[in-house]
């Protein structure tokens, strides 16, 4: 089992007032699975995705992560468990403009311990696996919003991790980019990397195999996906 | 993440942002230039300060009215009037017959309006005993200097320093000259040959009368400032020392040496006492400058904070691909010290190029001044500016390092 959680919940306090954001959430993710997990905003599955990606701790319930209990550990192993177990795709790249597009994509390989020369040689390996062997020098200031989701996208698999979490990856993008930044994320899936996609859009969701629905932070649906989407790259559209 | 990693982010942190990491280093630029400049310029003068006493030569011995304790020099070097010492002790010093002792000259001392002709100027007079000429080694270009029966009867006569024969007849030839000190007319009998140097006392910038006729016509008064006595050999100060204060307790009824109302000191001694005064200078301007330097401090921490705001989503990123808080923090810490580094080091250089300037002008003017850049003043420069830069760096990065990566990927 790559991930379990077992009646997690997360609780916020402002002040006197305390929201049950998650209220008791089970599930099991196995490796390899591509999963969706759905829900309107406020329903709490962003708060579940920084949980289950180490970025944030639950308030109740047990986490285990390759069958190794993930609440127990400290700041500093969070951060070599974010920075060896998974990769992120934001809604919003989250690239730095003071950096070129290789260094972004190189940032995560340096909290790896990852020599430079090494680094260099895998930036540039993935990021000719996106198409963007062209754009290495270029600041993401002066990229497409597609081309910065795929350096994105590049920076999430350098150190190649057990789970790529990808929160609204397509939701600033046009629906052209957005396609194309799915039919990356099935195509590495079919490699075999396990992809946990947050999303509030059914469409986008049904690219993945499986769909886990919250709503008021409780589960209310755990389903296969039967009629999953698939963008054909010959005829450039989407096929049901 | 290795150190050599983070030296060159902090680089190209610096590099890209030109404009504002200049105006963050102005404050620690100027702060460690103006210590270096200080430094340097409080070591020249001093450095000026001291080769003049010692170009009075080692074996003079001067002696002072009032006491003053073992290192510190007596009251009297502030300008406080004392009156303990008087024309007949330089005398009974002399009677002695000190095998050692080549001559004593007495000293008094004003400030009046000089005129000869239509030129009037404010000069300083000396009023000396014939002695002067021997125990200061001075050297007469024109005419003589006065003479022991001219110094005893009140003689009205001068010997002027050779800048002011210059200032005062320009081309007209002085000797023989009647020029007027505060009413009186003195016959001026010889001018000095230029000496050069001399920033407090000059001979070249003084008029020099009888010792007498100075007391009674010029001052009004019945002491004198000072005297030196010459010795033969620097090896026989001590025992002319000691053989000058017996005389002078023994002229002032003083059983006690702690009763003393003079002081007797060699020029090595007196050299130590103006390093001390000197001294105490150079280190109040550091200090005054050392303020500068915390000032600019203030400033960078004021900066770098502003940096970890606008960089709060940086920071979060960087906290989401695997940085640990101390990986945050060594990144903003070293960034400080390599501005406040970078600062320092040309801060040392601007120090170094003002101090050079100020040498090169004043040795235009023909002082004798020395640059003086101790290897102790640009270390002191590189080390308060990576202090500055490590004590006001904490403050930022641990405030970047404290973020919480959602709380700061979320940061709009």
């Amino acid at each position: 089992m790559l991930i379990s959680v077992k009646n997690l919940k997360k609780d916020y306090s402002e002040g006197e007032v305390t929201t049950n954001v998650l209220r008791g959430i089970t599930f099991d993710i196995h490796k390899g699975e591509f999963v969706s997990i759905m829900g309107p905003s406020g329903s709490g599955k962003s708060t579940l995705m920084h949980i289950l990606s180490f970025l944030d701790k639950p308030t109740f319930g047990e986490y285990f992560f390759e069958d190794k209990e993930i609440n127990t550990l400290t700041d500093d192993q969070l951060a070599s468990m974010r920075s060896k177990k998974v990769g992120f795709i934001f809604q919003s790249f989250n690239l730095l403009n003071r950096a070129t597009v290789l260094e972004n994509v190189m940032l995560p390989m340096i909290y790896a311990g990852i020599p430079y020369s090494e680094r260099v040689f895998r930036a540039k390996q993935f990021l000719s696996e996106v198409g963007l062997d062209h754009r290495i020098n270029y600041s993401p200031a002066n990229l497409s919003g597609g081309e910065k989701q795929r350096v994105a996208i590049a920076r999430a698999l350098v150190n190649n991790p057990e789970v790529i979490f990808a929160d609204e990856p397509t939701g600033n993008l046009d629906s052209k980019s957005g396609y194309q930044v799915m039919k990356i994320l099935q195509e590495l899936n079919q490699k075999g990397n396990t992809i946990i996609l947050v999303t509030h859009e059914k469409n986008t969701a049904e690219h993945a195999e499986r769909i886990i629905q919250i709503k008021d932070g409780l589960i209310v649906g755990d389903n296969k996906v039967l009629q999953r989407q698939f963008f054909d790259t010959e005829k450039e559209e989407l096929k049901k | 993440m290795d150190l050599r990693e983070t030296v060159k982010n902090s680089y190209l942190m610096l590099v890209r942002n030109k404009m504002r990491s200049f105006l963050t280093m102005l404050g620690i630029i100027i702060g460690v230039m103006s210590v270096i400049v200080v430094m340097s310029l409080g070591e020249s003068a001093q450095g000026l300060i001291l080769n003049e006493v010692k170009s009075l030569g080692s074996n003079l011995i001067g002696v002072l009215p009032g006491k003053s304790d073992d290192s510190g020099p007596p009251a009297s070097v502030y300008g406080i009037v004392i009156t303990s010492l008087k024309n007949n002790d330089g005398q009974e010093i002399l009677k002695e017959n000190h095998p050692n002792v080549e001559g004593i000259a007495m000293y008094v001392q004003g400030t009046d309006v000089v005129s000869w002709n239509a030129t009037s100027v404010v000069e300083t007079f000396v009023g000396t005993t014939a002695s002067y000429i021997n125990v200061e080694d001075a050297k007469i270009e024109d005419g003589r200097f006065f003479t022991v029966d001219e110094e005893m009867s009140n003689a009205k006569v001068a010997v002027i320093g050779s800048d002011v024969a210059e200032q005062i007849f320009g081309d007209q030839e002085p000797i023989g000259s009647q020029i007027k000190i505060k009413k009186t007319n003195f016959t001026v009998v010889g001018v000095f040959e230029k000496r050069g140097g001399g920033l407090v006392q000059s001979q070249d910038k003084q008029i020099f009368v009888p010792i007498k006729t100075a007391q009674n016509l010029l001052l009004g008064i019945n002491y004198i400032n000072y005297m030196r006595i010459k010795v033969d050999k620097p090896e026989n100060i001590d025992s002319v020392i000691s053989t000058t204060e017996e005389v002078l307790r023994r002229n002032h009824n003083i059983q006690d040496p702690k009763d003393d109302d003079f002081t007797v000191r060699s020029s090595a001694a007196a050299l130590d006492a103006i390093s001390q005064i000197t001294d105490a200078i150079k280190f109040f301007l550091v200090a005054v400058s050392a303020i500068s330097l915390l000032v600019g401090g203030f400033g960078i921490m004021n900066i770098m904070l502003a940096t970890v705001q606008e960089r709060t989503k940086e920071i979060g990123l960087r906290k989401a691909v695997g940085a640990t808080n101390f990986d945050i923090t060594l990144q903003f810490l070293v960034e400080t010290v390599f501005i406040t580094f970078v600062s320092g080091a040309i801060g040392i250089i601007l120090g170094i190029l003002i101090s050079w300037i100020v040498a090169v002008v004043a040795q235009a003017l023909d002082y004798s001044w020395p640059l003086i850049i101790s290897p102790w003043s640009i270390f002191l420069g590189s080390f308060v500016s990576i202090s500055v830069g490590l004590i006001f760096g904490i403050v930022p990065a641990r405030k970047a390092s404290e973020l919480h990566p959602i709380e700061a990927l979320r940061y709009e």
